[in-house]
C-alpha cells in the first residue's frame, strides 16, 4: 500500500511543481496580510509587544494552511470529474492509498509554502528565543492543524459539483484567524465576539504557537488547542470515509 | 476456469425512486467483444459501474472471470480495466507518465518496457514527451486505452469509447479495439451508435427500459426481421463517405 501511496502522490507533487503558481498564490495572500497588517495598520494597533511581526505570524501560519488546503479540495474535485478517481478505484490498488496521497501532498506542499511565508517574515524582522525542542512542537502543532483541516477539504473535494463549491468553504476558514487573538487581543473586542473568539479553534492553536515561540512553554491552552485539532481531525476523517464509501455504492 | 468472462443475472439498481436496470440479464464469452446497446439514460453506464465495482447493485448476481463482484472485489479488479465515458487521464503529465503510473499502481515488472510497447502499438511514441493535455480528441481517447491495457486484463469495459471523436479518429479507435479482441481479451462496450456495433461487436444487446430486450450476434438478430427485399435505389454517399475521401486525398497530396 505504502509503494501505491507513493505512486500516487509522485503524480499530485509532480502536477503541484509543474504549476508553481499554485504554491506562490497561495502564499501571496498570507504574505500580503502580513505586509499590510505590520506596515499599514500595525502602527495603530496595541497588542503590548513591540515587535508585531512576531506577534502577527502564528496566525498568518494559520491562514496560509487554511488558504492552502483549498487546492486539497480542487485537485480531488478534478479527479473525480476527470474519472481519474474512477479509474483509481477499479484498479487492484487500496482504495484509501488514493485519498492518503491527497493527504500527504497536502502536508508537503503546505509546508513548502509555509517556509516560504516563514521567510519573509524573518525578513520583517521575525525574531524568537525558542530551542529546537519549542520548533518540533511548533511544526507537530502547524502539522496537525493542516492535517485536520486537510481533511476537512477532502469532503467538498468529493462532493463538490463545481469548481467553486470545492474551494467555497475555504473562506470563512481563513476568515476564522481575524475574529482570534491572531491579530489583536482579545480582551478590546465587545463581550459577545470576545466569547467567541476566545473559544473558537484558533485563538488556542495561536497562544500555543505564540507562547512556544516566545516564551518557551506551551502556554495553558496547548489542550485545548490539541483537542481542536484533533477533534476536527477525526470528524472530518470520518466524515469524509463515509462519502467516500457512499459516493463507491 | 470455464467459458465466460461475464455473468449477469437479475441485475436491478436504482436511484431515489427511479428503477434504471430492472433484471438485466447477460453473459459474455471469454474473447468477444459484446456490446451494449442503448439510447441515453438507458442505464449503460449504470450496468458498467456495476461490473466495474465503482457502484454496488441493488439486487442480482454479476461475475468477472468467476469472481462475485460484491463479495471479492478485489479479484475482480484484479481481472478488469474501465476506460470511462470520458479519457481518464492527468493531463499536467505526459503520455508517458501517465502510462508509468498506471503500470506502478498495476505493479507490473518492467513499467517502461511496458509503456513503450503501449506507446508504439497506439501510434503514441512521437507524442510521448508532450503533455496529455496538449493531445488531440483521438490520441487522448487512444492513450486512455493504452492505460487500460497496462497489465493484460483479462476483461475490459469501453463505455461509449468514440463519443465525441471526429470519423477518423473513431476508426483508430476501431482499429484498436478489434486488435485487442484477436489476442483473447473479452471486450465489453457500450454504444449508442449502431454502426459501432455493427463494426466491433462478434454478439450484442439491446438494453431498453431497464432490461435487455434481445440479445444474439448480428445475423442472429437480422433474421428476427422479416426477409430481404431486393430493391434498386441510388445510393448516395453519407456524409461521412464524403468526409473522409476528402480527407484522405488532401493527405495524398
Amino acid at each position: 500500500m505504502k509503494r501505491k501511496t507513493g505512486v500516487l502522490m509522485g503524480r499530485l507533487m509532480r502536477n503541484i511543481m509543474r504549476s508553481p503558481d499554485t504554491i506562490i498564490t497561495v502564499a501571496i495572500t498570507p504574505i500580503m496580510l502580513l505586509l499590510l497588517f505590520v506596515y499599514v495598520f500595525g502602527g495603530a494597533i496595541e497588542t503590548g509587544t513591540d515587535n508585531y511581526v512576531n506577534y502577527l505570524l502564528p496566525g498568518i501560519l494559520l491562514i496560509t494552511i487554511a488558504s492552502g488546503v483549498a487546492y486539497t479540495s480542487l485537485r480531488l474535485f478534478t479527479d473525480v470529474k476527470s474519472g481519474l478517481m474512477a479509474r483509481f478505484i477499479t484498479m487492484p490498488i487500496k482504495r484509501s492509498s488514493v485519498l492518503w496521497a491527497h493527504v500527504l501532498t497536502s502536508l508537503v506542499s503546505n509546508a513548502l509554502t509555509l517556509v516560504m511565508v516563514f521567510l519573509v517574515a524573518l525578513i520583517m524582522g521575525f525574531r524568537s528565543n525558542a530551542d529546537m525542542v519549542d520548533w518540533i512542537a511548533i511544526v507537530g502543532i502547524l502539522g496537525l492543524f493542516t492535517l485536520a483541516l486537510t481533511w476537512l477539504a477532502i469532503i467538498p473535494g468529493l462532493t463538490a459539483q463545481s469548481m467553486e463549491g470545492a474551494t467555497a468553504y475555504s473562506y470563512p476558514l481563513i476568515f476564522l484567524p481575524f475574529i482570534s487573538s491572531a491579530f489583536v487581543p482579545t480582551d478590546t473586542m465587545p463581550k459577545a465576539v470576545r466569547v467567541f473568539a476566545e473559544n473558537q479553534p484558533v485563538t488556542s492553536i495561536v497562544n500555543s504557537i505564540r507562547a512556544l515561540m516566545y516564551e518557551g512553554t506551551v502556554g495553558n491552552g496547548i489542550w485545548t488547542a490539541l483537542a481542536w485539532c484533533v477533534g476536527i481531525m477525526v470528524l472530518a476523517y470520518l466524515i469524509a470515509s463515509k462519502v467516500f464509501q457512499r459516493q463507491l455504492g | 476456469m470455464n467459458n465466460t468472462a461475464i455473468t449477469v443475472k437479475g441485475l436491478k439498481k436504482s436511484f431515489k425512486d427511479k428503477q434504471v436496470l430492472k433484471g438485466v440479464e447477460f453473459e459474455v464469452k471469454r474473447g468477444e467483444i459484446f456490446a451494449l446497446l442503448g439510447s441515453n439514460g438507458a442505464g449503460k453506464t449504470t450496468a458498467i459501474n456495476i461490473l466495474s465495482t465503482l457502484m454496488k447493485p441493488d439486487g442480482g448476481k454479476v461475475s468477472i472471470c468467476g469472481f462475485d463482484v460484491q463479495r471479492e472485489p478485489d479479484n475482480v479488479r484484479q481481472a478488469i480495466s474501465l476506460t470511462g465515458q470520458f479519457a481518464a487521464l492527468d493531463g499536467m503529465q505526459t503520455g508517458r507518465e501517465n502510462m508509468i503510473m498506471i503500470a506502478r499502481l498495476r505493479g507490473v515488472s518492467n513499467p517502461a518496457q511496458v509503456t513503450d510497447n503501449l506507446l508504439a502499438k497506439f501510434n503514441l511514441t512521437e507524442a510521448a514527451n508532450q503533455r496529455a493535455d496538449k493531445y488531440s480528441g483521438g490520441m487522448k481517447r487512444r492513450l486512455d486505452i493504452a492505460m487500460s491495457l497496462i497489465g493484460t486484463p483479462a476483461v475490459i469495459f469501453l463505455d461509449e469509447p468514440t463519443t465525441g471523436l471526429d470519423p477518423e479518429a473513431r476508426m483508430e479507435v476501431w482499429d484498436k479495439v478489434k486488435e485487442l479482441a484477436d489476442n483473447g481479451t473479452t471486450i465489453l462496450l457500450t454504444t449508442q451508435y449502431l454502426e459501432e456495433a455493427e463494426q466491433l461487436a462478434d454478439r450484442l444487446a439491446i438494453l431498453h427500459g431497464g432490461k435487455i430486450i434481445t440479445t444474439g450476434t448480428l445475423n442472429e438478430l437480422k433474421e428476427m426481421f422479416p426477409p430481404v427485399k431486393v430493391e434498386y435505389i441510388e445510393k448516395q454517399p453519407t456524409l461521412e463517405e464524403i468526409f473522409l475521401t476528402i480527407i484522405g486525398k488532401k493527405e495524398e497530396k
